[in-house]
């Protein structure tokens, strides 16, 4: 008896490191079930409480496992500072995502449980994904970040772009996991290894190695897919466009978020011996990234659009973060994606304002007025717009400049002159938007609807219920006005007050030991 | 360790977000209170400023972000005391006149960005720390942007959009500079960009080169100076003429600023390079603007183009790089001057077209002198003082920067000399036509109200007694040109 319990060791589990982890798991199983209760007032209300409350919990084991700096699951996982701090990321994104979601016709028609399930889950793969050091993991995390955002696209069933939204994505996005896949695949086939640090000290000796180079070339394919870095971008413009626009906000900051913590991991730490070979070649992405990314906004009519290729532009100047491989590109990248996230929720919420208020979707004439009717929601949409270009006294503007001296710093001075290229660009379209909400007045904004597929029938001459029915205008909703204000005051307090963020990015660039 | 600068620099701020949540007839009178009080602590500045002891006073340095090296530091010393009241003072008349004139359509909201616009520009001035002079430079352009998109003629949207993009360009390409003098000059330690740093840590000559580009740049567009003019036709056209009073005055004395403050100390031996090119652009400038405001019939451009001649004359100053530094000093002199003049200029025109059916062309105008008397000769002083009649300080700041250029350039002093005879023909040209001359047809002349008197009156006393005691700016300006313009032409020997 004494000899076989002695014979079977429990593996030790560190359940403090895997709380937050554990915590969103078991968010996401309760919202689901709670989600089949038939009352109408639980499945509406208590759904998203239930789900702003795991988020909660999240975020406060979070702080509380802070400094930590654990390795957990035979170290596939690293609950470090880099992890937490993106973890607080997807957090402040899916209570922004939440909010946004509250009263939408995507919810109710997906089922409530179901959509807010899924958005726990995505995060719960976000968390996964960042904090993973073992390529097995990084998979797994990418499928479960990936899963439920396709199916959250075409939540809103009745809209033909939805669908086409949801469908479009699934299809790159699997694209992007299959590359991914064969990618990790060759690395481990030439590194023997599919730890980080197991293929980090066999990578030293395989500096011109055919295999794994080609293996890191469809890494950095399928993470790009991911992080839309052009010339992987092309799915972001119609699927941010046609999904619900809350999936879009959460999509824009949250799967940004996690796909640059993946690069940060994966190329800082497992694959830093060969920075010399991946350095230039990520360097030239991101260039192109930025221009692509900011030559395409200028066009656009729609909003959501135009968002779209602006966070093509800005998954640009966080790679250069990522490119310098540096303890301080690391610190620059975090900050920006802290920075980024605030300032595009803001945006988001006043365009899904507007889009419940006008009626005229996401098309720029829905802002025509603003500045003068809604000034609570001018004020945000012009401070997210200014921020987002760099202007200074908002966060952008020391996003930017933490940037510039990383890149400085390693020797990629033309990388920083291109960012700052491509703001001077993206002017041209921010300034946009902030004339639309200023400069122009609601009467030049037409009656109905410009962009194709807004409020059509998913099938024409289809079934009743295939039609959506007409929802009355609505008013000011407390909630988005409240995401917005919120977030706006934020990026100017972090303008003027950045060391807060500052210090969440220093613990996060430590917790990297392998750079300088 | 002083807080009296930050008040300065932040009152009207404070009042602008004050102004934005009071009622609309009040928010006007909010504003003029928050530029008469920078405008009271300007004053008592100049006063107290101690001229014997000289450099930086009032010093405010704090630590802000240490994780980038950047300091709150602000200082007032010669090159900058001057100009601080020059901005005071531009600012409480444009303010002043916005109270007196018929109400504005969305007061309250002109109020903000007009606060923030005077903020931006005092913390340009003041800064000691060149991420805070960059931060404040290129959040000049901001409330600007709003002022002219919102307010302006009726291409305002694009000439803003314009004006940003252009200006902005050379300002985000001076950021990137900013970060690269920094992070290069503390070889590997954590970046530092306080100026009292950089000045001590000099880069070497081949990196001065390249980074003076990136400022030189930005301040020449800002100026703007032959050939980064592109978007002042538009933004000049259709900026409200009060705001423009205040842009023109001195907005464009910022980037000339920038020159003696950041180029010439940080990049000295790049500028003793660069000195010649530098000289040829402010010729072209001097030239160039000098014609085109002979050859414009509208009052703004009129100005406008004459604004690029007077700043060319500034960068000529500058780049002097005499011994004696007279060239830097009648630079400074000059850009308190041209901002003293200018200013009033932009009021009349709008007095001018009231009394010209609307129109600022000076070809619908002429005989206006003849029923308004005062006006025209309110006018007249302010025309003279623009084509620098000796008298004027125009004059003097004209005559040093001459001397300066004589003293190092003699051919290129000659050809910009052609510039002064210049600016007395396009100057009397459109006070000619506009005053005197057969009466316009749709002319009906009456003479200066007292409501406009009011803000006119003071700014024309301010230049005649600028023209009779310019020896105390001088004098505060001399030891601080000298000690910036002798390390600039220092680094050559």
């Amino acid at each position: 008896m004494i000899a076989t319990t002695t014979a079977v060791k429990a593996p030790v589990i560190d359940w403090s490191a895997m709380s937050p982890i554990v915590a969103l798991a078991g968010g996401a199983c309760l919202v689901l079930m709670v989600g089949l209760l038939r009352s109408r007032f639980v499945r509406s209300q208590v759904t998203p409480f239930l789900t702003l409350v795991t988020l909660g919990v999240t975020a406060g084991l979070a702080v509380w496992q802070w400094g930590e700096n654990v390795q957990i699951v035979e170290r596939a996982l690293a609950i470090d500072d880099l992890t937490l701090s993106l973890t607080m990321l997807f957090v402040a994104a899916g209570v922004g995502a939440v909010l946004m979601s509250w009263r939408s016709t995507a919810v109710v028609e997906a089922g409530e449980g179901e959509y807010y399930a899924l958005l726990l889950t995505s995060i719960l793969g976000m968390v996964v994904l960042v904090a993973a050091q073992n390529l097995v993991a990084v998979f797994v995390g990418f499928e479960l970040l990936s899963i439920p955002l396709y199916v959250m696209c075409a939540t809103h069933m009745r809209r033909e772009h939805s669908l086409e939204s949801g469908l479009k994505y699934l299809i790159i996005g699997s694209v992007g996991s299959a590359t991914l896949l064969y990618g990790l695949a060759l690395v481990y086939g030439a590194t023997g290894s599919t730890d980080y640090a197991g293929i980090a000290a066999a990578a030293g000796d395989l500096t011109d190695d055919v295999l794994l180079l080609t293996g890191v070339a469809l890494v950095v394919a399928g993470l790009a897919f991911k992080a839309s870095v052009a010339p992987f971008h092309q799915w972001t413009p119609d699927v941010y466009e046609g999904a619900p626009t809350a999936v879009t906000a959460f999509m824009a900051v949250a799967t940004k978020g996690a796909a640059l913590g993946v690069f940060l991991r994966l190329f800082d730490v497992g694959l830093i011996s060969l920075s010399t070979t991946w350095g230039p070649a990520l360097a030239v992405l991101a260039t192109v990234t930025i221009f692509v990314g900011n030559v395409g906004a200028i066009g656009q009519s729609s909003v959501k659009r135009l968002l779209a290729y602006s966070s093509v532009a800005q998954a640009g100047y966080m790679l250069a973060g990522v490119v310098v491989s540096t303890s301080w590109g690391v610190r620059a990248t975090v900050f920006y994606l802290l920075v980024y996230a605030v300032m595009n929720l803001a945006a988001f919420a006043v365009i899904l304002a507007r889009e419940r208020e006008t009626g005229l979707g996401d098309h720029i004439s829905a802002l025509y007025g603003l500045g003068a009717e809604r000034p609570l929601l001018a004020w945000p949409m012009t401070i997210a717009m200014l921020a987002l270009a760099g202007i200074p006294a908002t966060a952008g503007f020391f996003g930017k400049v933490y940037l510039i001296q990383a890149a400085v710093d390693n020797d990629y001075g033309w990388l920083g002159v291109m960012i700052v290229v491509g703001s001077a660009i993206s002017l041209a379209y921010y300034l946009r938007v902030i004339a639309a909400v200023w400069m122009r007045s609601s009467s030049e904004a037409p009656a109905r609807p410009l962009l194709p597929g807004t409020g059509r029938p998913a099938i024409a001459g289809g079934s009743e219920e295939a039609v959506e029915p007409v929802r009355p205008r609505v008013g000011v909703q407390v909630e988005l006005a409240v995401v917005a204000i919120v977030c706006a005051l934020a990026t100017i307090f972090f303008g003027i007050y950045p060391d807060p963020l500052l210090n969440v990015a220093h613990d996060a660039g430590a917790a990297l030991r392998s750079l300088v | 360790m002083t807080i009296h600068l930050s008040i300065l620099i932040f009152w009207p701020l404070l009042l602008a977000v004050l102004a934005g949540f009071s009622p609309r007839g009040v928010a006007p009178f909010i504003a003029l209170l928050g530029s008469l009080i920078p405008l009271v602590y300007a004053a008592l500045l100049i006063i107290d400023y101690d001229t014997a002891k000289g450099g930086l006073q009032y010093v405010t340095d704090d630590k802000w972000i240490p994780d980038l090296g950047i300091r709150y530091s602000l200082g007032v010393d010669g090159l900058n005391l001057w100009l601080v009241g020059l901005t005071a003072l531009l600012f409480t008349a444009s303010s002043l006149w916005n109270v007196l004139q018929p109400p504005l359509a969305r007061a309250k909201l002109f109020s903000v960005h007009f606060g923030i616009a005077e903020s931006a520009v005092l913390g340009a001035f003041l800064a000691q720390d060149l991420a805070l002079f960059v931060l404040f430079f290129d959040l000049m352009l901001v409330p600007f942007y709003f002022l002219l998109g919102q307010w302006g003629g009726p291409e305002r949207v694009q000439a803003a959009v314009k004006m940003v993009i252009y200006t902005l360009v050379g300002s985000l390409l001076m950021l990137a500079g900013a970060v690269a003098v920094a992070v290069l000059s503390s070889r590997g330690g954590t970046p530092d960009f306080s100026l009292a740093f950089l000045r001590e840590n000099l880069l070497s000559d081949n990196t001065q080169k390249l980074l003076f580009v990136a400022f030189a740049l930005a301040f020449l567009i800002k100026m703007p100076a032959f050939p980064f003019h592109g978007w002042m036709p538009d933004a000049y056209r259709n900026m409200p003429l009060p705001v423009l009073a205040v842009f023109s005055g001195v907005v464009s004395k910022v980037a000339a600023y920038g020159f003696l403050r950041i180029v010439l100390p940080l990049f000295p031996a790049a500028a003793h390079d660069w000195q010649v090119i530098m000289l040829i652009l402010a010729i072209c400038s001097i030239l160039y603007g000098s014609i085109l405001a002979f050859t414009q019939t509208n009052l703004r451009l009129i100005l406008g183009f004459s604004s690029v001649a007077q700043l060319g004359f500034i960068v000529l100053g500058i780049f002097a790089l005499d011994p004696s530094a007279r060239g830097a000093q009648g630079a400074l002199l000059q850009a308190v001057n041209h901002g003293l003049v200018v200013a009033p200029l932009f009021l009349i025109i709008v007095l001018l077209a009231a009394r010209a059916g609307g129109s600022e062309d000076i070809r619908d105008m002429g005989g206006i002198a003849f029923r308004a008397p005062v006006l025209a000769a309110l006018f007249m002083i302010v025309t003279l003082a623009t084509l620098a009649m000796p008298g004027s300080a125009n004059f003097v700041g004209e005559f040093l920067i001459l001397i300066g250029v004589f003293n190092s350039k003699l051919a290129l002093a000659l050809i910009a000399s052609v510039g002064v005879v210049l600016a007395s023909v396009y100057a009397l040209r459109m006070y000619i036509r506009s005053m005197h001359n057969r009466v316009g047809p749709a002319v009906t002349s009456f003479d200066l109200s007292l409501r406009d008197a009011v803000v006119i009156v003071p700014l024309v006393l301010a230049i005649v007694a600028f023209a009779l005691f310019p020896q105390r700016a001088i004098n505060a300006g001399a030891p601080a040109a000298q000690s910036v313009s002798h390390s600039a032409s220092g680094a050559a020997r």
